[in-house]
């Protein structure tokens, strides 16, 4: 994707025909908005667009976007748009998930599309429930919560999806609420940008099983406090007026205000996005309070599809065989007249 | 013992002989040396008139140990001829084999030929001071047996000198000691006068042509690099290792400068689901597997009938249920092909019946998905992929054209599911191609638009059209052909990799006068349309299968008009003809 001019489309022209049929509320609306808004910006023609989901609410979302689309079995839309994009590596792929279909049941495909580094763009919605089945914990549901199937609460350990992407040497993770349009669209553009494989969570609420999940987070009164915006080149500072920040303390990162005990800005930690050291980033996916948003990590390497395209080349040079035919004719062959 | 039975079958091969061949392995990558579980043989059978199955019985068994001569004396009739490594079989090996007695002493051998061959003993001394280490020695001794049969069946050394200085191009030393081995055996051999019962082989009657020896996989492979370039495609294959499958997927990633992608996945699910996504963005896609991972794909497969998109799926049939046999032939997934998945959902199933007929097979497996727009299945087996034979070369030109069912540019409004009258195929159209945006999925679609339907009479519409698209295939299909009598007593029918054996059988039957026909079904779904016509010439007919009855009910559903008898063997193995012949001779004789 070194495309970079500005088609002349507007949100529109990726807008299907399709009644969008999710509940009325629901955090989506807001996401499937900031995918239409930001694809004219992207400089890819719609026909080279492709949307690839698997099973969930989420996955709904190809119906809705006028490109090509691919509305697959559960789990499996990683593999799936695996063998699109190597087929043709010139489509712009984006692959629409949720925490189930993500975490559990495609949780193999998930990891491993993340090692290849294939050229897709992930957003991995996450409202930390099951919405489609009514009601189920899933992989990133809290400890303890009571759900359908938790009668008496949860006792699996949660993942968290960053760490779990960064664990998997993930090269792009990206994080942001489904009420922020603004930074949506601004991590959504970086990655489409990236090439390799982009993997974006999305804090999305689902307004019928687990209401205000993040609110601790998103409501107005806790957002400027409870969560950092972090850009790349940029110090870590958060607050209402950017009057806290971010420091590192022996192995641990902490929230500081500026003023207390001496801190200067000085002091705060600077983002690099780009560090192929992955432990700083790590430390920021995993930070509860508060919580990071943006682009936590975004190291660029090789795509598996650059990979292949150099092997095929090589052998192109070096094999002996020019055509199939050559192929079957090769070795010991004999005649009978 | 694999290398020194392709080397045979090599040497064979260029002098004009018919070959098939026959590996037999544990599943164990080192299995115990010296138990009868742990033996590794491989079986050839050559001739100068055509053969179509490993032989049942061999002239000669060659045992390099004890257990070898344990695991396969039953096999030899008596009469003919067994060299034995002498050196191998004192008491803790002939124990260690499961023998009560000393096997030489016991009487067990008295009714056979028997070469006794100090063949370690006499490969240590032919090496003596060319400098190798005692292991590189040892191993060196199948090259010393070689060097016998070599000498037995008249056969030149020279294809197995050259395989040789290719092979250790880089370890002269190696490469002196397996040649030194190979004409120690060869002048021993002469020396004693080791005879075995039919030592001149000549020439067989093959049609004129270019031949070369292939194996199963490998012609599969090339089969699918055919019809990729055939019909102006890329090829992308998704797989994931497993025996006796993974040989396709090896071959196939040699390859990619021909436009062809071999994808390992992470595992079965993905190998299909990636190669789905290739074929939605206009691949030739194919996923290669055995029967545990055709049931992982099952789901997927669905997602494919469901989406109508052109997918061929290769079952490389081992024994099963579960992890099975898996290094033992058998024909126990072709009712998981035909109906292992949710729901109505009907693919194309055919079969390969030799190792060379696999790569027509695998051509026409591609040819059907392109230009029908629906998955296919083909069903081979352990016995014909790791098998070869002499393959009468084709080149790309030879072949028969391959028409990608594809929207032309001129079509006017083109609708995902809109679908050619004669065929039922709907036409494709790639993400790239402008105005063309479209959607689909594993939810029920409406007929024409593709778009998510929950109509009831829409669905019936489209699972009756699914099917209907598939039977249709059969006016594409060459006819069911009657190999032996047109009509008559007995008709003996089979599918896939039995052909050899059945072939064999019902020549010999002939050759009795015995009034038999022989029907070989290639094309399992849909049948070929002369099926009933054929069965309906015959007063019986019998249906021979290497599982517990799958064809047979298969028939039993579809033409039940007829009666079908059923003889069927479990054993991981292929058919014997004697087995076979003698089933034919108490059918007619009414037992």
């Amino acid at each position: 994707m070194e495309k970079t001019e500005t088609l002349e489309y507007t949100y529109k022209d990726f807008a299907s025909d399709q009644e969008v049929r999710w509940c009325p509320g629901c955090g989506d609306y807001a996401i499937l908005k900031s995918v239409q808004k930001v694809m004219p910006e992207v400089g890819i023609r719609k026909e080279d667009v492709v949307f690839v989901s698997g099973i969930g609410c989420s996955s709904r979302f190809p119906y809705y976007m006028d490109t090509y689309g691919f509305h697959s079995i559960h789990g499996r839309a990683p593999a799936l748009a695996t063998g699109v994009k190597l087929a043709n590596p010139s489509l712009s792929v984006w692959q629409i998930t949720g925490d189930g279909d993500a975490l559990a049941i495609g949780g193999n495909h998930f990891i491993h599309a993340i090692r290849r580094n294939v050229d897709l763009n992930i957003l991995l919605f996450n409202n930390r429930i099951y919405g489609l089945t009514k009601g189920q914990f899933s992989p990133t549901t809290d400890l303890g919560q009571k759900t359908k199937s938790s009668p008496q609460g949860t006792i699996d350990n949660p993942f968290n999806p960053g760490e779990l992407v960064i664990g998997a040497s993930g090269h792009f993770f990206a994080r942001v609420a489904d009420t922020n349009p603004k930074l949506m669209q601004a991590v959504f553009k970086e990655a489409a940008k990236h090439s390799g494989t982009s993997i974006v969570e999305i804090m999305q609420n689902c307004v019928i099983f687990n209401d205000k999940v993040y609110a601790n987070y998103t409501a107005k009164e806790n957002r400027a406090d409870h969560i950092i915006t972090i850009e790349h080149g940029k110090p870590m500072l958060f607050g209402a007026n950017n009057e806290k920040g971010l420091v590192l303390r022996g192995f641990k990162l902490e929230a500081v205000t500026l003023g207390e005990n001496g801190i200067t800005e000085e002091d705060i930690l600077v983002h690099d996005a780009y560090e192929e050291d992955n432990t700083v980033h790590m430390m920021l996916a995993k930070l509860k309070m508060p919580i990071v948003n943006g682009v936590i990590r975004a190291y660029k390497d090789d795509t598996f599809e650059m990979r292949l395209k150099k092997q095929v080349e090589e052998i192109e040079r070096t094999s002996k065989f020019k055509s199939v035919n050559d192929l079957f004719t090769s070795g010991e062959t004999w005649e009978i007249k | 013992m694999q290398l020194t039975g392709t080397q045979f079958t090599g040497t064979s091969a260029l002098l004009g002989n018919d070959i098939a061949t026959f590996p037999d392995y544990p599943a164990e990558i080192r299995a115990p040396q010296g138990t009868v579980a742990g033996v590794s043989g491989f079986q050839v059978h050559i001739g100068q008139t055509h053969i179509y199955t490993p032989g049942d019985q061999p002239d000669v068994l060659v045992a390099m140990n004890a257990a070898a001569l344990k695991a396969n004396i039953s096999e030899v009739p008596r009469g003919k001829t067994i060299i034995i490594d002498i050196d191998n079989f004192k008491r803790k090996d002939w124990e260690k084999a499961g023998f009560a007695e000393d096997p030489l002493e016991s009487g067990v051998l008295k009714d056979y030929h028997v070469i006794e061959a100090p063949i370690t003993s006499l490969t240590r001394k032919a090496l003596e001071g060319l400098g190798l280490d005692n292991k590189s020695i040892t191993r060196s001794k199948n090259m010393f047996a070689l060097g016998m049969v070599y000498w037995m069946f008249s056969r030149p050394l020279d294809y197995t000198e050259r395989f040789l200085k290719d092979k250790f191009a880089k370890k002269e030393l190696i490469y002196e000691g397996n040649v030194k081995a190979l004409k120690a055996g060869y002048n021993y051999a002469e020396t004693i006068e080791a005879l075995s019962s039919a030592s001149t082989i000549l020439p067989a009657d093959m049609a004129p042509g270019l031949y070369k020896n292939i194996m199963g996989n490998e012609a599969t492979a090339w089969g699918f690099l055919a019809a990729a370039e055939k019909a102006g495609k890329e090829l992308f294959l998704g797989s994931y290792p497993i025996t006796p499958a993974s040989e396709i997927l090896h071959e196939i990633s040699k390859h990619k400068h021909f436009g062809a992608k071999a994808f390992q996945a992470e595992d079965e699910i993905a190998g299909i689901t990636s190669a789905i996504g290739a074929a939605f963005a206009g691949d030739l896609a194919i996923t290669t597997t055995s029967g545990p991972g055709l049931a992982l794909k099952g789901e997927a497969l669905g997602l494919a009938v469901m989406t109508e998109l052109p997918l061929v799926v290769v079952d490389v049939q081992r024994g099963g249920p579960s992890t099975g046999l898996p290094t033992k032939t058998e024909q126990s997934d072709l009712m998981q092909a035909l109906y292992g998945r949710n729901g109505e959902s009907p693919v194309i199933v055919v079969a390969a019946k030799s190792p060379a007929h696999c790569f027509d097979m695998a051509f026409m497996a591609s040819k059907l998905a392109l230009e029908h727009v629906t998955p296919v299945v083909l069903l081979t087996d352990g016995y014909v992929a790791n098998g070869s034979q002499p393959w009468r070369i084709k080149q790309v030109e030879d072949l028969d054209d391959i028409v990608p069912h594809e929207a032309s540019k001129n079509m006017m409004n083109w609708q995902p599911y809109e679908r050619d009258t004669a065929s039922l195929a709907r036409y494709m159209v790639y993400p790239g191609m402008a105005g063309y945006e479209h959607r689909i999925g594993g939810l029920e679609k409406d007929h024409i638009t593709g778009n998510i339907s929950y109509d009831p009479r829409n669905h019936e519409e489209m699972v009756r059209i699914r099917e209907e698209k598939v039977q249709r295939v059969a006016n594409y299909i060459p006819d069911l052909e009657v190999q032996g009598e047109e009509s008559g007593e007995l008709l003996v029918v089979g599918w896939g990799g039995t052909y050899g054996s059945l072939t064999t059988a019902i020549n010999q039957c002939q050759a009795q006068g015995r009034p038999v026909g022989h029907a070989h079904f290639s094309f399992i779904k849909p049948l070929p349309k002369n099926t009933a016509e054929v069965f309906g010439r015959f007063k019986k007919i019998v249906v021979c299968e290497l599982n517990n009855g799958q064809l047979v009910n298969y028939l039993r559903g579809e033409l039940p008009q007829f009666d079908y008898l059923q003889y069927n063997k479990i054993q991981g193995l292929p058919f014997r003809v004697a087995e076979l012949t003698e089933k034919i001779a108490d059918i007619l004789a009414g037992k």
